[in-house]
C-alpha cells in the first residue's frame, strides 16, 4: 500500500514538473509580452523599459533559470493588473471554487449512489426507467443554458433567489445546482450499471444463500463492489469542476479559479495564467491521488499489487 | 416410522423454466428424489441439464424472472419451503441448509477478509457480537485445515489458493452446523490431489456431524468415489436413479449406458509398436528453463516423433503451459534449446520463424475466450491464409473451408455462423479446423478438452486421433486430467514444478509408476474403475 501510494505521488510530482515547463515554454512562444502586454502605441523607450525590467530580454535559459529560483522560493511572479504577488491573487480565489466543488460533488455523489442502487435492483421497473430518463436529461443539460434560464426563472420572474454574486445560503442554491446537475445525470448511469453488475454476481448469490438480509446484500456486499468503477467517473467529474466551473462562476459572478484564469487570459496577466495552471494542476493530481487511496481501500486487490 | 424421519429432504415434482426471448426453456421438467440424514447424493449431469437450477430453486437463489418455478414442492424436514414468506426462507438458508460453489472466486466477495465473510453467518442468523463471531470463524478455519487461521482470516479470497478457498468455502457452509450441504462442483476447478483432500473432507465433515450432503458433478470419477445413491439428470429429466453400484454396473437408461462407456480411460491398448523411434525427432526439447518470478520450466528434456500423441501432464503450476508457450515460441527460454528438424527454433531468422508458425499450431482449452467472438467461422478459419499469403489462392477458400469443417465433423453452411451460436464441443471443433488450415505438422492441445462435458470430450478425442492418422499430425497434448491422456496418447511426460519427473509410454506410466508423485496422482484421481472392480 505504501509503496503504491509513494509511486503514485512521485508520478504525480513528474507530472507537475513537466506540466510547469511546458507551460513556461508555451507562454514564451505567444510572442514577447511586452508586446502583448502594452497597448498598441507605447513608445519604443517603454517598451524596452519593461522588458529590461521584466527580464524579457536576457537568452530564453536564464529566464528559465530564474523562473525555476523563484518558483522554488515559492515565488511565482507578480500581477502586472492587480500589482500583488500572483499567488496571493490564485490562493483567494482556489477556495471559493474547491468549496463549490466539494458541496456539488458530494450531492451528487450521494444522491447518485441512493437513485442508481434503488434503479439497479429492479432494473426496467418503473423506478429504473423514470431515473433512466431524467438522469440522461440531467447528463446531457447544457449548464450554460440552464444557469442563465434558472436566473430568468427564480431571480426574475419569481425573485426567489439573487441573481448573482457571493453570500450566505440562498446565494449558494443556484450555483450548486447548477453544477451537481451534470454529474448526477453521469453518476447515476454510471452507479445503476455497476450495481446491476454487482447484484448479479456470485458472491451476491453466496450471500443471499448465507440468509443475509436483503438491505445487506444490496448495500454492504454489491455496493462496496459497485462503487469502484464509480469513484473513477466522481473523480473526474470533480477534477473537471475543480479546474474550471468557469460558466458557472462567470454567470454568477463567483470570484473563483475559473474566473480568475479567463480574466487573467483575456488581460495577459502572465504570472497569474502560470500561477493558477499550477495550482489548478497541483489541485487536479491531489484528486487523483484521493481516488487511487479511495480505491485502494476498497478493493484489497489493488492494496496487494 | 424412523425411515421417514431421516428423511432431511424431499424433492417432489419439481418443474423449472426460463423466459427467454425465444420462448420458455423448460430447465426442470418433473423431477423428485430425497436425501437422508448422513448420506451422500450425487446429482450426475452435463452442461444444461438443470442441477444447478434444481440446486438454485433449493437455496432460493433462482433469478426470477427469467426464472420461473412452475410447479413441485421442496420439503425440508417435513416443511414445504418453496410455499414460506421470503424472511421465514431467509432464516433457514445458510443456517439449516448450506451451499458450496464451484468457482470460489467468484462466489467470495473480494472486498471483504474471509473471517468477515465466515462470521457474518453467525450475525445473521445468531446475532453474535463482532468478537464471538470471529472466534467462531476462525474455529472454523481450523476446522478445514488452513494453516494459521488467526492471521489468515483477516486475507481476502484472492490471497487463497483455489484449494484453500474451497475450504474456506466449506468452513462458511458449515458455520451454523446444517442439515444438508449442496456442493455445487465443488472440485471441477482443482487439481486432482487437491480434489481427493476436499472431497475426503466433505465425507469426514458429512459423518462427523450426520449431514445430508448433495454433491452436483459432472465428474461420474468424482461420484462413484463419493456418492451412496444417484441420480442421473439430462434436459431437466431424471432418466436413471438408484444406488450407485446399480446405476454404475449395471445402466438401464441408454444415456446411462452413453457416459458410462464415455469414461476416459476405459482401455489401454498396447501402443509400443505405433512407434519408430528410431527415424529423428521432429522436436527435440533440450536442457530447456524458463525463470518467470520463480523457476516455471526447469532443465527440461524430451523429443516429440512423428505421427506421434506425447502428452504431458501435471497440476496448475508444474509448468505445462510454458513448455507449450517456449515450443510455439511466444516466449523465450532462460536457457535451453528446442530443435525443429535439427534446427535451432530460438536462432531462427524472420523468414524461418514465419515458415515455422506454419507447421506449429495450437488448441487452446477455452473455446469460448479463444475464437474472437466478432468474426464468422469462414473468417477464423481463412484468417491464417490472409497471412501466409502464399499458401492458398483466395478463389479457393471458400472449398477449403468447407472441406476443413467437414473434416472435423461440422457442417459447410456453418460457415456463416459466429462464435456464440455454436455449443463448447463445436467451438473446439472450429478451433481444431483452425489449428489444421495450414497444414500443421504439430499441434499443440493445450488443455483442449478440459473444458468440455464428458461426452463431448470423447467426442474430441477421437476426432483428434482419427485426424492424426489422416493428416500424420503429431501433438503435444497437455492435461491435468490423467484418464483423458490415457486413451489418446502414446507416451506421457509427468510434470512437478517445472520438472519432468517421469517419462515414458503410456502404459508403462499407468501400469508401472515408478516416481512417488506419479503414484499419488494415478491414486488421488478419482475413477470408476476402482468402483465397478470393487
Amino acid at each position: 500500500m505504501k509503496k503504491y501510494l509513494s509511486k503514485r505521488i512521485l508520478s504525480s510530482l513528474l507530472a507537475v514538473i513537466g506540466l510547469f515547463i511546458m507551460v513556461f515554454f508555451l507562454a514564451r512562444l505567444t510572442g514577447d509580452p511586452g508586446h502583448l502586454y502594452l497597448p498598441i502605441d507605447a513608445p519604443l523607450e517603454v517598451r524596452k523599459e519593461f522588458s529590461e525590467k521584466h527580464g524579457f530580454n536576457d537568452p530564453i535559459y536564464v529566464q528559465f533559470g530564474r523562473f525555476v529560483g523563484d518558483l522554488v522560493n515559492g515565488d511565482l511572479g507578480y500581477s502586472l493588473r492587480k500589482e500583488r504577488p500572483a499567488i496571493d491573487v490564485v490562493l483567494e480565489a482556489i477556495p471559493i471554487t474547491l468549496s463549490l466543488a466539494a458541496v456539488a460533488m458530494t450531492i451528487a455523489l450521494f444522491g447518485a449512489i441512493i437513485i442508481g442502487s434503488l434503479a439497479a435492483y429492479r432494473p426496467n421497473g418503473i423506478f429504473d426507467r423514470i431515473s433512466r430518463v431524467v438522469s440522461l436529461t440531467a447528463a446531457s443539460a447544457p449548464d450554460f443554458w440552464v444557469a442563465i434560464t434558472a436566473i430568468l426563472l427564480f431571480s426574475v420572474s419569481l425573485r426567489w433567489l439573487p441573481t448573482s454574486g457571493m453570500g450566505d445560503f440562498p446565494y449558494w442554491i443556484m450555483p450548486v445546482s447548477i453544477l451537481v446537475i451534470r454529474p448526477l445525470g453521469l453518476l447515476v448511469q454510471v452507479v445503476r450499471g455497476s450495481m446491476i453488475t454487482a447484484l448479479s454476481s456470485d458472491f451476491v448469490k453466496t450471500a443471499r444463500a448465507k440468509g443475509v438480509k436483503e438491505k445487506s446484500v444490496i448495500f454492504k456486499h454489491a455496493l462496496r463492489n459497485g462503487l469502484l468503477p464509480v469513484i473513477t467517473v466522481a473523480g473526474d467529474q470533480a477534477a473537471a469542476i475543480a479546474n474550471g466551473a468557469v460558466i458557472v462562476e462567470t454567470i454568477f459572478g463567483w470570484p473563483g479559479i475559473g474566473k480568475l484564469m479567463i480574466d487573467s487570459i483575456l488581460q495577459r496577466d502572465f504570472a497569474v495564467v502560470q500561477a493558477s495552471i499550477l495550482i489548478t494542476a497541483i489541485v487536479i493530481l491531489s484528486i487523483n491521488i484521493i481516488i487511487d487511496i479511495a480505491y485502494a481501500t476498497l478493493d484489497p486487490r489493488i492494496r496487494h499489487k | 416410522m424412523n425411515k421417514l424421519k431421516d428423511t432431511l429432504l424431499k424433492v417432489s415434482n419439481l418443474a423449472v423454466s426460463f423466459d427467454t426471448v425465444d420462448g420458455p426453456i423448460d430447465a426442470v421438467q418433473g423431477i423428485n428424489f430425497e436425501l437422508k440424514k448422513g448420506q451422500t447424493l450425487a446429482i450426475i449431469g452435463e452442461s444444461g441439464s438443470g442441477k444447478s437450477v434444481t440446486a438454485s430453486v433449493i437455496m432460493g437463489i433462482l433469478s426470477c424472472p427469467p426464472g420461473r418455478i412452475k410447479s413441485g414442492e421442496v420439503f425440508l424436514n417435513n416443511q414445504d419451503i418453496l410455499k414460506l414468506s421470503i424472511e421465514e426462507r431467509r432464516k433457514l438458508m445458510g443456517n439449516k441448509i448450506a451451499i458450496i460453489f464451484q468457482d470460489t472466486l467468484a462466489h467470495l466477495n473480494p472486498v471483504f477478509n474471509i473471517g468477515s465473510q465466515i462470521a457474518e453467518c453467525f450475525q445473521v442468523h445468531k446475532s453474535l457480537n463482532k468478537k464471538e463471531s470471529w472466534n467462531k470463524a476462525v474455529a472454523l478455519l481450523e476446522r478445514v485445515n488452513i494453516p494459521n487461521a488467526r492471521t489468515r482470516a483477516k486475507d481476502f479470497p484472492h490471497q487463497f489458493s483455489g484449494g484453500q478457498r474451497q475450504r474456506v468455502m466449506i468452513a462458511m457452509a458449515l458455520a451454523l452446523e446444517p442439515d444438508i450441504i449442496i456442493a455445487d462442483e465443488p472440485t471441477t476447478a482443482l487439481d486432482v490431489t487437491i480434489q481427493a483432500k476436499i472431497l475426503d473432507l466433505l465425507a469426514e465433515l458429512r459423518d462427523e456431524r450426520n449431514m445430508g450432503l448433495i454433491l452436483i458433478t459432472h465428474d461420474l470419477g468424482v461420484a462413484a468415489e463419493t456418492a451412496d445413491n444417484v441420480v442421473v439428470l439430462k434436459n431437466g429429466k431424471i432418466v436413471e436413479s438408484g444406488t450407485l453400484k446399480t446405476v454404475f454396473t449395471t445402466p438401464k437408461h441408454s444415456y446411462t449406458k452413453q457416459l458410462m462407456s464415455s469414461i476416459p480411460g476405459r482401455t489401454i491398448k498396447s501402443k509400443k509398436n505405433k512407434l519408430n523411434n528410431n527415424s529423428d525427432p521432429i522436436l527435440e526439447v533440450k536442457n530447456l528453463t524458463k525463470h518467470y518470478d520463480t523457476i516455471a520450466c526447469d532443465d527440461v528434456n524430451f523429443k516429440l516423433y512423428k505421427n506421434e500423441i506425447l502428452g504431458v501432464v501435471g497440476e496448475s503450476g508444474s509448468g505445462k503451459t510454458t513448455v507449450s508457450n517456449l515450443i510455439l515460441r511466444l516466449t523465450n527460454p532462460s536457457s535451453g534449446n528446442i530443435f525443429y528438424h535439427g534446427k535451432n527454433i530460438f536462432d531462427f531468422d524472420k523468414k524461418e520463424l514465419f515458415s515455422f508458425r506454419r507447421r506449429v499450431q495450437v488448441v487452446f482449452q477455452d473455446p469460448f475466450a479463444s475464437l474472437n467472438p466478432t468474426m464468422n467461422v469462414y473468417n477464423l478459419i481463412s484468417e491464417p491464409w490472409l497471412i501466409h499469403s502464399d499458401f492458398l489462392n483466395k478463389s479457393l477458400y471458400a472449398k477449403r473451408v468447407s472441406e476443413l469443417l467437414i473434416s472435423v465433423g461440422l457442417d459447410p453452411d456453418d460457415a456463416s455462423r459466429y462464435p456464440h451460436q455454436f455449443s463448447g464441443g463445436q467451438r473446439q471443433r472450429i478451433a481444431i479446423a483452425r489449428a489444421l488450415a495450414l497444414n500443421p505438422e504439430i499441434i499443440i492441445c493445450d488443455e483442449a478438452v478440459s473444458a468440455l462435458d464428458v461426452s463431448i470430450q470423447a467426442q474430441i478425442i477421437k476426432l483428434l486421433s482419427d485426424l492424426r492418422d489422416k493428416f500424420s499430425l503429431s501433438y503435444v497434448f497437455i492435461a491435468h486430467d490423467l484418464p483423458v491422456v490415457r486413451d489418446l496418447v502414446d507416451r506421457v511426460i509427468v510434470m512437478k514444478s517445472g520438472k519432468i519427473v517421469e517419462q515414458g509410454f503410456v502404459e508403462d506410466i499407468f501400469n508401472h509408476p515408478n516416481h512417488p508423485y506419479t503414484q499419488d496422482l494415478l491414486k488421488a484421481s478419482p475413477s470408476v474403475f476402482n468402483l465397478i472392480n470393487r
